[in-house]
This record gives C-alpha cells, structure tokens and sequence, in this order.
C-alpha cells in the first residue's frame, strides 16, 4: 500500500485534498473487501449445501451433530469466530494466513445460513417430488442430483442474494485480525496521519455506493423471480 | 484451562457486552418503530426519509458505522469528549439494528388485514386509536418472531466493540490471548480455552435470547392467536 | 368571533342524501352521476349483479372510498365538505369524523377484532370515540350481545365463535356506537346456510323496531320483501329501478331485474 505522508493535525475539521488524495487506497481496500466476499460466497453456497445434506440425513449420528453445529456457529460472533481461525487453529498445527482466514470464516459462518435455506428449498421439492421419483423406480443418487437439486437450488437464490450482500458488510471485520480490507486500509493511514475523520468518511461513503445498489438489486431480482415460485 | 482470574476478566467483559446489547436494543427498538411506522405514512416525503434511513443504516454496515462513530461523528460534531467508546457503540449498533427492524415493524402491520382498518374507520376511531388498539397488537404478535432473531444478531454484533477498544467479552478474550504471551506458540491450551469459553459465553446469550422471545411469543399471542376472525 | 352559519340544515325527511356521486377505479367508472336520498328509518335493500357497485356505494357513505365528485350528506351535513364562507371546500379529517360518528358499517367478512372477546370488541369505540367509562361501555355491550342472542359469549374471542355468532358480534359492535345509518354489506353470504338465519333474525328485530335507517346489500330476498321499506336494483353504477318490495320482486318493469331475480331465486 503506498503510504500517505500528510501532515494533518493542522487542517480543519474536513480536508477535501486529504481526502481526494486517500481515495484511490480505500477503493482498493473496498476491492480486497469485495474479492473476500466473493471468494467467501463460494465456500458459504457449497459448505451450505453440505451442511443441509448432512443435516437431512437419516442417520442421527450425523445429523443432530450438525445441527448443533449449525446452531453453535449462528449463536456466536463472526469477530470471535475469526480470532479462533486465526489464532487457535495454529496452535494445533494448522496455520493459514490472514485473509484466507477471513476467506475461511466469512465461508463458514455464512454456510450455517445458507444450510437452513438449502433446507427449506430441498423440503419444499421432496414434499411433491420423492414419491413420483420412487413411482418411476430411480435410484436415489441419480433423483436427488437430476430431480430434488436442480429444483431446490434455484428457490434459494434469491436468499443467496442476500447473503452475499449481508457477507459484504461484515467483510471489513478482517481488519480484526489483520486482513486486507477497506477498514484496514483506512485504520493504517488513521494511524499514520492521525486524522481519521477523512478515511473514515471516504470509506463510508463508498461502502454504501456499493452495497446500497446491490441490496437494491438483490431485491428486485427478488420481486422479478419470487412470484414464480408456486 | 482457565485461571480464576482469566474467568473472571471474561466475566467482567460479558458485563460490558450485556449493557452495550441492551442500550443498543433499546435505541433500535425506538428507531424500528419510528421509521417502521413513518414507512407506511401517507406523506411521500416521511416514507422516503424512512426509506432512505432503512437503506443507510442497513447498507452501511455495523462495522463501518461503529468506526465511523467512534472516529469521525465525535471530531466531525466537536465532541470527542462526549461520545466515548460505550456511546458510539450503542449508536452505531442502534441505528443498525433500526434498519432491520424498521422492516420488522413494517412488514408486521402491513401483515395485519385491510379489514381491520376498515372496521376502525366503521367504527369511528381516530387513526392514533387504530394504530394502538387495533393493528399494532396483532403486528407485534407477526413481529415478534423476527424481531427475536434480529436481537440475537444485535447481540453478536456487540462484539465489534472491541475493535474499537471497549472492554467487552470479545476484547477481554483478545487482552488475555495477548497477556498469555502472544498466545500462539507459547501456551496454545490457553489461546484455545479463552476462545473456547467466550464463544460458549456468547452461544449461552443467544439461547437466552432465544428462549425469552419464544417466551413473549407465547405471551403477546394470548388465547386468540392461531383461531381466525 | 363571527358567527357561523350552523352547520345542520334541518331535514327532517332525508338522513342519507347522495347527489350525482362519480367514482372510478383507474379506467372502471364505477358509479355514475348517481343521485339517492334515503329517508330516517327507512330500510332499504340494493340488489344487482356482482360489480354493479353496491359495496362501493356503502363504502362511500363509510368514507371508506370517496368519490371522484358529488356530495354525501347525512343527516343533513355535508360528509365530505364543510361550508367556509358560504363555499363547500373539502373537508378535513376532524369534520369527516364528526359527521361519520352517525354512520355505521356491518362487513361480509366480520372484520372483528382477533385480540379481543366479543364484550371488549363492543366496549373499544364507544370508549374511545364517545368517550364512555368502561362501565358503560360494558354495560351497553353487553346489552346489545344479549340482544343478539350471545349474552353466554361475552368472554369468547372471535376464534372461538362460529361465523354466525361472529355476524351478530359485529352488528352488536356497530350498534354499540348507536349510529343513525347502518350499513350492510351481504352480512350472510359468507356464512354456512344453516347460519344464515340467526343473522337474519337480529336483521328483521332490529328493522321492525323502526328507528334505525338501514342499508342492506343483500340477495335473502325473503329478508328483502318482509323488512324493506324499498328496494333498489342496482345496475352499471346507477339505480336501474326501484320500488316496493313487492313491485320490484313481484312485478319489475325491466328485463334485467327480471333475469337478475331468475337468476337468483333458482340459485
Ligand atoms: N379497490 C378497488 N380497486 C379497483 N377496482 C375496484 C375496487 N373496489 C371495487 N372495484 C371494482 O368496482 C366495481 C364495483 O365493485 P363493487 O364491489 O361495488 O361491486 P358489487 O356490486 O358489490 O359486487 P359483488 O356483488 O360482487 O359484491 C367492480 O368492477 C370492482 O372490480
Ligand atoms: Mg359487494
């Protein structure tokens, strides 16, 4: 990151040249935040979906643990749940780098979400569908990949959606341990030109420019498929 | 294991995250209802303030509003000595919880059929009565649920205060990882424990949380909820 | 300060004037140039086919949807408008709930309240509008949910009630309000047919004590001919004729009645 030397106590309150000047490290702060989001979803969508398989399992050894796990990982901060990727996992031999560590827990936490939503999707189709599949003597691989799945996981994409832009907003709290970000980069040139006033406000402002949209989208495209369902 | 002492720090830091979830659960409560019921105004400009609120408060993240409380609201108003770490938390953490639960409200009364609003105008009752009397007992009853969940995040989201230096659970579990020797190497049962026990401590806040609003849930619906008019 | 022209014009023979009343959703222009006064205790039952806009006209004197144009008086006051200098402007909210205080709605479907038992659904209004004590407030509930045959069901909720009983609360909840106009609209046709006559019965009472102006919606044409005093057919957004019970159910001078009523009585 290139480093922002100003001598900035002496200024005013607002410094529209500071702030001009830091833009183009917070826009690629928000990048970093917005490729963890994405690396993030991805791990959030498949983990889900094999959490929800998990925990529609017939078999109780697999699928009550599951579930509390799903419980356990809902009730508890994504902040403590970051600090224990990061700074408990190696001391069992397992050390991963800051932002995969992010990546990793933005994914995970994010699964027990999606899980509940997978759920719901594959519940909705197996009401109607697992007896006609039965009828028509499928084997059970070949009804849950061609029939049960290529139904469900289009119902779930609208609460995708949401996800996404929910996991955006908490991205930032890499910079608890770390890990690049919008919020990292605005905290270091805090730290270095003890104004904070400005990264600050440059960061907010861009934050929303960019998840206000997408919530925006997110929802039209909510309103555009959700009557389809039936 | 933990020490005595170690227990005890986190104990204290659950402390400070119980007050800063209760305050900004009440600050948000406020804001939901307001902006829930400026929402569905018949004035264009009070819905597009509400609008407008709800997509900011949401949109702009918990996180970022925490920081922005806590570094630029106080120098950009001329207060830092006002708002300190604890009052830009419940500020930050309020305003956000307002957005969703400006939605909350919303979504409740809108769930409450017309007819009803039709009986109180047949009956003459002024739009205050209505509201009080008629649709919001039976929107809280559609909120309650929801509004439920929206304090369980609320309460995880209490944790972001320790990035801004306010001695809450998560931060004590930091202060202790830190005082343990950096934590990592050193005494890696420790690091593990401490963790350990403040994502137990906060999974027992959320079931508490979770069980009183099944509680209240059972309170508001009464006799009458679940048979139809 | 002035004196004002008082705002009751004495009329003693008309309590519900409607005078060329417009009213269109979007393209659907749903009442017509209509012009109806009805008269104080007067009953009068409206007929005609679905979306001929019956419903709309109660719902117009319930200020409930306000016309396009025309006026509503009740009673003799202007509903929708009040007089400012000499001039009719609209209205505002304080004088729309003055003058509606005389009228009353009876709806398809109950609309009572769920979170409160019969009793307390009559007591809400009168407390709260007319500024009754809760005592009085109980008292007169309870009263009219003895009059309607439910004085064992004061503490039920709707949920508990069956459609019927549900019907009477309603009414008795109206009454409670002790309107000079009630208005109802097809108050049976939701209900099972073996419910239908309990209502009925708390219709004819309540006609037969003669005071009240009523406005029933409504195809019971037994109920029409025993308890109107007139009935309108109603047809595209105005009265196609009108008269006597028995003229209009007997004898109706247009093809269209007479399909309408064919139409009905072998439903
Ligand atoms: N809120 C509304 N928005 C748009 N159109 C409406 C609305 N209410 C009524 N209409 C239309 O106005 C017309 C008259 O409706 P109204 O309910 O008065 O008919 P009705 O005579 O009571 O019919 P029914 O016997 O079916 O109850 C219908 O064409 C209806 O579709
Ligand atoms: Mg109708």
């Amino acid at each position: 990151m290139r480093v922002v030397v100003a001598q900035a106590s002496q200024r005013g309150v607002w410094d529209w040249d500071f702030a001009l000047e830091i833009l183009p490290d917070i826009v690629r702060g928000l990048w970093q935040t917005v490729q963890a989001t994405l690396l993030g979803i991805t791990i959030g969508m498949i983990l889900g979906l094999v959490l929800a398989l998990l925990r529609r399992s017939g078999v109780r050894l697999i699928s009550w643990p599951t579930a509390a796990v799903i419980e356990f990982i809902r009730g508890t901060p994504l902040l403590v749940q970051l600090f224990f990727i990061f700074f408990v996992l190696p001391s069992f031999g397992i050390t991963i780098g800051a932002f995969a560590s992010l990546v990793i827990g933005l994914g995970i936490h994010y699964a027990a979400y999606t899980s509940e939503s997978y759920r719901a999707g594959i519940e909705n189709v197996v009401r109607g569908q697992w007896e006609a599949s039965v009828a028509l003597n499928l084997p059970p691989a070949t009804t849950w990949t061609r029939i049960i799945l290529p139904q469900a996981i289009p119902t779930v994409i609208p609460a995708l959606g949401n996800y996404l832009v929910a996991m955006f907003k908490d991205a930032p709290l890499g910079a608890g341990i770390s890990a690049g970000g919008v919020l990292l980069v605005a905290n270091s040139i805090r730290s270095q030109t003890l104004r904070g006033v400005e990264p600050y406000t440059v960061m907010g402002i861009l934050f929303l420019v960019v998840s206000v949209p997408a919530a925006l989208f997110v929802r039209y495209l909510e309103r555009k498929y959700g009557y389809e369902r039936t | 294991m933990l020490s005595g002492n170690q227990l005890q720090a986190l104990l204290e830091g659950t402390w400070i995250t119980v007050q800063v979830f209760v305050f900004a659960a009440i600050l948000g409560t406020v804001l939901s209802l307001i902006f829930g019921v400026m929402g569905l105004s018949e004035s264009r400009l009070l819905r597009a303030i509400s609008r407008t609120y709800v997509e900011v408060a949401r949109g702009a993240s918990a996180i970022v509003l925490l920081i922005w409380a806590a570094f630029a609201l106080p120098i950009l108003l001329g207060i830092p000595q006002v708002i300190g770490p604890l009052l830009a938390g419940i500020i930050a953490l309020g305003i956000n919880m307002g957005g969703y639960g400006a939605e909350v409200v919303r979504g409740g009364i809108l769930s409450v059929p017309r007819g009803q609003t039709e009986a109180s105008i047949a009956l003459n009752l002024n739009a205050g009565d209505r509201l009080r009397h008629v649709i919001l007992p039976q929107a809280v009853v559609l909120m309650v649920p929801p509004y439920g969940n929206l304090n369980i995040e609320v309460m995880k989201g209490t944790s972001l205060v320790a990035l801004i230096a306010l001695a809450d659970l998560t931060f004590e579990a930091q202060n202790l990882r830190v005082q343990a020797g950096g934590g990592v190497f050193e005494d890696p049962p420790s690091t593990a424990a401490i963790f350990g026990t403040a994502l137990v401590i906060y999974f027992i806040l959320s079931q508490l949380i979770a069980l009183f609003y099944r509680w209240v849930e059972g309170r508001v619906g009464g006799r009458w909820h679940g048979a139809r008019t | 300060m002035a004196t004002r022209e008082p705002e009751i014009t004495p009329a003693a023979d008309v309590m519900v004037r409607m005078n060329q009343i417009n009213l269109s959703f979007g393209e659907n222009h749903v009442l017509r140039d209509l012009d109806l006064n009805v008269a104080p205790g007067e009953k009068v039952v409206i007929i005609g086919p679905s979306g001929s806009g019956k419903t709309t006209i109660l719902r117009v004197i319930m200020t409930l949807n306000r016309p396009n144009s025309g006026t509503v008086e009740i009673d003799g006051r202007h509903l929708y408008h009040e007089k400012n200098n000499g001039q009719l402007v609209d209205a505002g909210e304080k004088h729309i709930r003055a003058v509606r205080t005389d009228v009353s709605m009876v709806f398809q479907h109950f609309n009572l309240f769920p979170h409160m038992t019969s009793i307390e659904n009559t007591m809400l209004a009168p407390i709260k509008v007319l500024g009754l004590s809760k005592e009085e407030a109980r008292e007169r509930g309870a009263n009219l949910l003895e009059m309607v045959g439910l004085g064992d069901k004061y503490n039920q909720y709707p949920g508990e009630l069956s459609g019927g009983q549900k019907q009477r609360v309603a009414i008795a909840r109206s009454l409670a309000m002790r309107p000079k106009v009630m208005l109802f609209d097809e108050v049976t046709s939701a209900l099972d047919p073996e419910l239908v006559g309990e209502v009925l019965a708390v219709l004819t009472d309540l006609a037969k004590e003669g005071t009240m102006t009523m406005m029933l919606v409504t195809h019971e044409m037994g109920f029409a001919s025993e308890a109107a005093d007139r009935v309108l057919m109603f047809d595209a957004g105005n009265v196609l004729e009108e008269g006597t019970p028995e003229k209009i159910l007997r004898d109706p001078e247009h093809k269209r009645t007479q399909r309408f009523l064919k139409a009905v009585l072998s439903h």
